[in-house]
């Protein structure tokens, strides 16, 4: 079972549908109980750094993450719910630049990228390791992205990047803990096996 | 690695069907909106876009339910518009599956909409839609309510930075003088929305050759939306993109079925 975990931030009903196409059975939940002991959690998320991390709290997501982490247990963050795994993110608000503490398991800061041109919206391609496990068959796809900041360090134990502008981090593979700045639920056939590919982690 | 230029159908729906006009008038039935937006899927559109153009609250119901029943099967980005007027409403269609929406009169007569959906939802969720023609304002261009038939009062490029530092996410930019006449995009006004904004472009109104997508690419759009040329069958998805691909634009393959 996948649970998709509700923490107010994200395109849960895609997220969903995305995942049911694994075969999964697939629940939405804030309960911390089951995100704790599901299978597979997922960590949706788009918006603010802030925001997400302050709704991520607000449920305990951020103690669930953790602690599925030192268990072992499958956990995969989406776009901001990638972000927030680091140890902080930098984004303007108003003008004037804020700085919040992620999660913090990844060292590491996400800050704007240095583009003309924001957000960095559409399909661009990434470039893995041969030995990942979330691109497996399919290296020369490309995936959906929306975002303007982005963690510019490798970290965990494979890092996929991509480029707008300048290098970022595409995707993390770190042991249980695996998370896409792109949004598989959205990037066609390619995000859906992808999604594949992480359920059968599980 | 580059961003590939997006590839957008635009489906204009009422009571649950797809419509298509000429300057926003004239509109014959042109199919099933789930239906088509599935088959753009698998053709490869790489975002669909639902335009909202139902007069009565029901007509608003349909849509979405049919925003609903697209998100389940579609997994491209999905952008509705037509009709927002609050936060609530944004809310009820993000539920529903939409991954952005876009918005026009509303924004005009209250710009304070804008902040409010970004500071709430995001930018990436909010696309502010542009009705422009060419008149006589500052910037030669100006904006449009009501589908084209009325003027705002407002100059077009003006209005674009305003509503830049009130936190959109990116422009459809829609011709009014060459929407559904195939004359090709209005490459002028493309390229001074472009001189003055940051965010990601998408052209639309007037497409008709494979030229023509060419040249609104070359003038700085990011994406291209076009409504009359996909639905009856002038252009397929896929010869656009192989024209694109041959002129050297980085478009979105996939070798999966």
């Amino acid at each position: 079972m996948i649970a998709i975990l509700d923490y107010g931030s994200g395109n849960l009903r895609s997220a969903q549908r995305a995942c049911e196409t694994t075969g999964k059975k697939v629940v939405v939940t804030r309960d911390r109980g089951i995100a704790l002991e599901a299978e597979g959690l997922v960590v949706p998320g788009v918006g603010a750094f802030a925001a997400c991390m302050q709704g991520l709290v607000a449920v305990g997501g951020d103690e669930i993450i953790r602690q599925r982490k030192e268990l072992g247990r499958p956990t995969l963050g989406i776009c901001v719910g990638m972000q927030i795994l680091f140890s902080e993110g930098s984004e303007k608000s108003r003008g004037a630049s804020v700085s919040t503490s992620g999660v913090g398991i990844w060292p590491g800061e996400v800050s704007r990228i240095n583009s003309k041109i924001l957000p960095h919206m559409g399909w661009n391609t990434v470039q893995s390791d041969s030995s990942s496990i979330l691109f497996a068959g399919i290296e020369n796809e490309s995936f959906y992205f929306v975002h303007s900041y982005a963690a510019k360090k490798a970290v965990g134990e494979l890092s996929a990047w991509g480029n707008y502008g300048e290098p970022f981090i595409a995707a993390v593979e770190d042991g249980s803990l695996m998370a896409t700045q792109f949004h598989p639920e959205k990037s066609g056939v390619a995000g859906l096996k992808l999604l594949k590919n992480w359920a059968a982690t599980l | 690695m580059t961003l590939s230029v997006r590839i957008i159908p635009c489906l204009d729906v009422t009571d649950g069907r797809v419509v298509k006009g000429v300057n926003f008038t004239n509109l014959v039935d042109a199919g099933d909106p789930t239906e088509m937006a599935s088959l753009y899927g698998i053709e490869g559109a790489d975002e669909l876009t639902f335009l909202d153009i139902s007069a009565s609250s029901s007509g608003r119901e349909t849509t979405l339910d049919v925003v609903r029943r697209t998100a389940d099967q579609v997994f491209i980005p999905l952008t509705v518009g037509g009709g927002i007027r609050s936060i609530k409403d944004v809310d009820q269609l993000l539920r529903a599956g939409a991954d952005k929406v876009s918005i026009n009169t509303a924004a005009i007569a209250r710009p304070e909409l804008i902040a409010e959906i970004a500071d709430t939802f995001g930018s990436q969720v909010l696309v502010l839609s542009v009705d422009a023609r060419r008149a006589r304002t500052d910037s030669g261009f100006e904006v449009t309510t009501h589908g084209g038939r009325q003027g705002a009062g407002l100059d077009a490029l003006a209005w674009v930075e305003q509503a830049c530092e009130l936190g959109i996410g990116e422009i459809l930019l829609n011709s009014m003088d060459a929407d559904g006449t195939r004359a090709g995009y209005d490459i002028g006004m493309i390229k001074a929305v472009r001189a003055v904004s940051s965010v990601p472009l998408i052209a639309s109104g007037g497409a008709g050759t494979l030229q023509d997508f060419a040249a609104a690419l070359d003038a700085g759009a990011n994406a291209l939306l076009a409504a009359s040329v996909f639905h009856f069958g002038i252009h397929r998805i896929s010869d656009v993109k192989a024209y694109l691909s041959g002129a050297g634009y980085c478009i979105r393959e996939s070798s999966l079925q």
